[in-house]
């Protein structure tokens, strides 16, 4: 379903977003795929079983082989039989940086994807759509790396202490000050890892007697999170404002679920952009709910920091609102700043009781110098405090390259979910064979690209994804999308079937994300 | 009508409870500099007995130019996960080195080293299955227990009687549902040291439980790893034992390999299963390449100069032994343990009163020149919270006139603070 949506007040801008349905022959294509694999990989264990075939698994000790056996059968099935054929499309080794070209170790297997054994060739020059690389700072020269090296030669490496003993260098004090006042919010905190963040700092916010509400398709490190703390978790459908209202009414209505008692707190988990599907989160909808039934929102910018917004300061700024109504922003700099850790920002008290409450303040090694410093240096350099306009004219180049590189892939016939803004592209595969013939033709072009399947897709929904990287010349993109032409045409990937049609002022229901519009 | 009232009334807490000012916790030291042998914190200099540096390598020259090196190779971050373009050449050479320095087949490496025990203990123990692990656990045990949604059983601290007897029950429990039984694994989860009260623990007979009741260890190695054993291998070297018996053995690069993250190490069998499955490993960008470096020259280093084990052990009794018979103040840990613990004798009453007069002796230390710290936790949330205790950590590069100044201080400190 394509729709255009003004929407008066809320937005400022226009909010494309288009997640075009499976087309019906396709999607019974996929599931026979699927079946045949299925009906070969129980034929295969059962030759595995008689002994017909070799078993190359690694198998359990003698010594062991009374215990209770540590991994059901059933549960490898998917492993064993359909994920070891394309396996050659993951864990690619490279070694370089990790910017828009990047040289790959050669490894080839000699039986079917069990092991691997690396040439000591190096293909060189792969153009990189894999690397979450958005705003190109993954350099091996230059002033973030400079100053990274001066920070290594006075601090060291490593840290050896948590942040509440001994391990609060001044280092991490300038760069949470740093953090606080690009987001444009009262202070901040870093963390040493991005996964970490989440999973370590809900269960801190949040605890048994409250509600969170989360998205469909929020990250492992959010769902982990959410469960850990104990409260009561309710799912909303992704992006879907009708299904998240309906929750917030009757979670205030009808209070917890036996005792009827009123909820302590009620927690909205959403992110920025889903990295799954390129969809930005409707947030000034998101905003307005939250005001209106008394929540708290939990915004996960792990994508969307450094990539949205006129001069990169997220997914807040791009819709044009205030970063006061976000109660926690939350994002990594994995991505964007290429570096690794997480923040955690948001008005002082929140942030005082995270440094006394969080589990990674007290129990988990503070960041590493050298990384915190190249984060304070790319985070100056996108304010522009460095002196030079870099920062800006990345952010500019980013969005450029977005509209450009989406825009051609709609002409040319593929199926693109997600939001026209999103540095995040997936292209639709469906059917399991297509998942590795594309990685291993793209690669034979040259081309890295990412694949997924289940289980981070849907079944029949596997596809891959292409991050777009401000380092990224329109000469690359050119060639990028002259191969991907070739490719789809190889393997018939140019699924879809419509043309844009923009629907004005369509009301909201719940409805409209069924039909088709053609 | 009715509900729109409702909504009108509903008010909710505020999203945080409001933080004391004073609260012990709020105010970090700040550290200037590197947190070395020689640091500054607050402003003034002191001797570090703070930082878990056990092998002094956190300043070491070949350490910092082998990450330079890599600095100047790959940038700083990794950009991505280890599925998608996020593995370089450097992890596979560091699993390698580990795998092979700790004699097993393999091993894997997270960037984050909470969350290498938080993220292996759920891969492999799901709902209903039964895990025995000790009272005195580190919290990223417990979380990574909590996660997994197991049966946990807690037994009393080193104590194999205890845990005898949880394993008993259970095996009475099996015979009346025998095909229950046959499904649902059994975990033993102990730590070589433990970092909340400096014990070792007795590892021979907890083999011998292990193949009478056909349970499966997880070892956690933070503090042991490169410092027991002839060459630093840890507490399976220390006893002698065969490491295969072991199922998977955890540990964090961040004490003597002073650097950042954590890996796992065991059979092939085991260790390629969290490949898939470890959600701090399939979900979170790799360790930054100058990091793995930094580890794998420091590995290089354990391996050229096995002596500096001896040398950390003897530091550790010295101090053990000057420590004892402080008025007030009782030391806590094996005497070649290098990160102990010293608790008040008796106790003020409150926890908080106690955490108090800690801080009193540890500000009279930290103003004669001895930075210490006072062993953190999260007192709700531990499961068994230790006492209030002063950390103090052993490190090789500390002097001999280093190791007696502090003790002398302590001793001073003691007498002025608690009489």
């Amino acid at each position: 379903i394509n729709h255009i949506v003004h929407n008066g007040g809320l937005y400022k801008r226009p909010f494309n977003e288009a997640f075009e349905e499976t087309p019906m022959l396709v999607a019974v294509l996929t599931y026979v795929g699927y079946g045949v694999l299925t009906l070969f990989g129980y034929l295969r264990d059962f030759m595995r079983q008689w002994k017909i075939e070799k078993c190359q698994n690694a198998t359990e000790r003698e010594e062991q082989k009374d215990f209770v056996p540590l991994y059901q059968d059933f549960e490898n099935f998917y492993n064993r039989n359909l994920y070891m054929r394309i396996r050659d499309s993951w864990n690619r080794p490279i070694c370089s940086v990790p910017g828009a070209k990047v040289d790959m170790m050669e490894r080839v297997s000699h039986d079917y994807n069990w092991t691997f054994t690396y040439t000591g060739r190096v293909i060189k020059d792969i153009i990189n759509m894999g690397s979450y690389n958005y705003l190109g700072f993954a350099q091996k020269a230059g002033a973030c790396q400079e100053a990274a090296a001066k920070v290594l030669s006075q601090y060291g490496a490593g840290v050896c202490s948590t942040r509440q003993e001994m391990g609060n260098l001044d280092k991490h004090e300038e760069l949470e000050k740093l953090v606080a006042r690009f987001l444009g919010v009262e202070s901040a905190m870093a963390y040493g890892m991005g996964f970490a963040t989440n999973s370590m700092n809900i269960p801190a916010l949040v605890g048994k007697g409250c509600l969170i509400l989360s998205d469909e398709l929020n990250h492992a490190s959010l769902v982990l999170g959410a469960r850990l703390s104990g409260a009561t978790i309710r799912i909303f459908k992704h992006n879907n404002m009708q299904s998240l209202e309906k929750l917030l009414k009757d979670a205030i209505v009808h209070g917890q679920p036996r005792t009827r008692r009123p909820w302590k707190k009620i927690l909205i988990l959403v992110e920025g952009i889903y990295s799954m599907e390129g969809s930005i989160v409707r947030l000034p909808e998101v905003i307005a709910l939250k005001k209106k039934y008394k929540s708290y929102l939990y915004l996960d910018e792990a994508h969307s920091i450094g990539a949205l917004g006129p001069s990169g300061r997220g997914v807040v700024e791009y819709f044009g609102l205030s970063p006061e109504d976000v109660d926690v922003m939350m994002g990594t700099f994995t991505k964007s700043f290429g570096a690794a850790g997480g923040y955690i920002a948001g008005k002082k008290e929140l942030i005082d009781y995270l440094r006394t409450y969080s589990h990674s303040a007290v129990y988990a090694t503070s960041m590493s110098p050298p990384v915190v410093e190249q984060i304070i240096t790319s985070v100056k350099c996108i304010m522009g405090e460095d002196g030079t306009t870099v920062g800006r004219a990345r952010v500019q180049q980013l969005a450029e390259n977005t509209r450009y590189f989406r825009r051609r892939l709609k002409e040319m016939g593929f199926i693109i979910y997600g939001n026209e803004d999103s540095p995040v592209v997936p292209l639709m595969l469906y059917m399991p064979a297509k998942i590795g013939a594309f990685g291993r033709e793209m690669l034979k072009r040259n081309i890295g690209v990412v694949v997924v399947g289940f289980p981070a897709t849907p079944i029949i929904e596997s596809r891959a994804r292409f991050c777009l990287s401000a380092a990224h010349t329109k000469e690359m993109l050119d060639t990028a999308l002259k191969e991907i032409n070739e490719v789809g045409d190889l393997l018939q990937l140019k699924y879809s079937r419509r043309r844009l049609v923009p629907l004005l002022d369509r009301p909201f229901d719940e409805t409209t994300y069924e039909e088709t519009e053609d | 009508q009715e509900k729109e009232e409702l909504i009108e009334e509903w008010q909710p807490e505020p999203l945080v409870p409001p933080v004391p000012k004073d609260h012990p916790a709020l105010n970090y030291n700040i550290v200037s500099g590197p947190p070395t042998h020689i640091i500054t914190v607050n402003g003034k200099e002191c001797i570090n007995f703070a930082s878990f540096n056990f092998l002094g390598l956190l300043n070491n020259e070949k350490v910092k130019s082998a990450a330079q090196a890599s600095l100047k190779k790959y940038g700083v971050g990794t950009c991505g996960p280890r599925g998608f373009y996020g593995t370089f050449d450097v992890h596979l050479e560091l699993e390698e080195r580990l795998a092979k320095f700790m004699r097993t087949e393999e091993a894997i490496i997270y960037s984050y080293g909470f969350a290498t025990i938080a993220s292996a203990i759920p891969a492999y123990s799901k709902r209903g299955d039964i895990v025995f692990v000790d009272e005195a656990a580190c919290f990223a045990i417990q979380k990574g227990l909590q996660a997994s949604r197991s049966n946990i059983k807690l037994f009393k601290h080193n104590d194999m009687a205890d845990l005898e007897r949880l394993l008993k029950e259970q095996e009475t429990e099996d015979q009346k549902n025998p095909r229950k039984a046959r499904v649902t694994r059994r975990f033993i989860v102990v730590e070589g040291l433990y970092m909340n009260t400096g014990d070792i623990c007795p590892l021979p007979e907890l083999i011998k439980l292990k193949y009478k009741y056909k349970v499966r260890i997880f070892l956690e190695e933070s503090l042991s790893f490169g410092v027991l054993g002839e060459h630093g291998r840890g507490i399976t070297e220390h006893f002698g034992i065969n490491i295969d018996d072991i199922d998977l053995i955890s540990a964090n690069m961040e004490n003597s390999l002073a650097s950042i993250g954590g890996f796992c190490c065991g059979r092939s069998f085991i260790i390629d299963h969290q490949r898939l499955s470890g959600q701090g490993y399939c979900f979170s960008a790799s360790l930054p390449p100058l990091l793995a470096a930094a580890a794998i020259e420091a590995l290089n280093i354990m391996e050229d100069n096995p002596d500096i084990f001896q040398t950390l052990r003897a530091k550790c009794e010295r101090i053990h032994k000057a420590l004892q018979g402080i008025s007030g103040l009782r030391v806590v840990g094996e005497s070649f343990s290098p990160a102990l613990h010293l608790q008040l004798e008796e106790s003020c009453g409150s926890r908080e009163n106690d955490v108090k007069l800690l801080k009193r002796v540890v500000d009279y230390c930290m103003n004669s020149g001895i930075a210490l710290t006072q062993a953190r936790y999260l007192e709700k949330e531990e499961k068994c919270l230790p006492p209030p205790s002063i950390r103090v950590v052993i490190t090789v590069e500390q002097t001999e006139q280093e190791l007696d100044k502090a003790a002398t201080l302590l001793k001073e400190a003691a007498q002025s603070v608690l009489n």
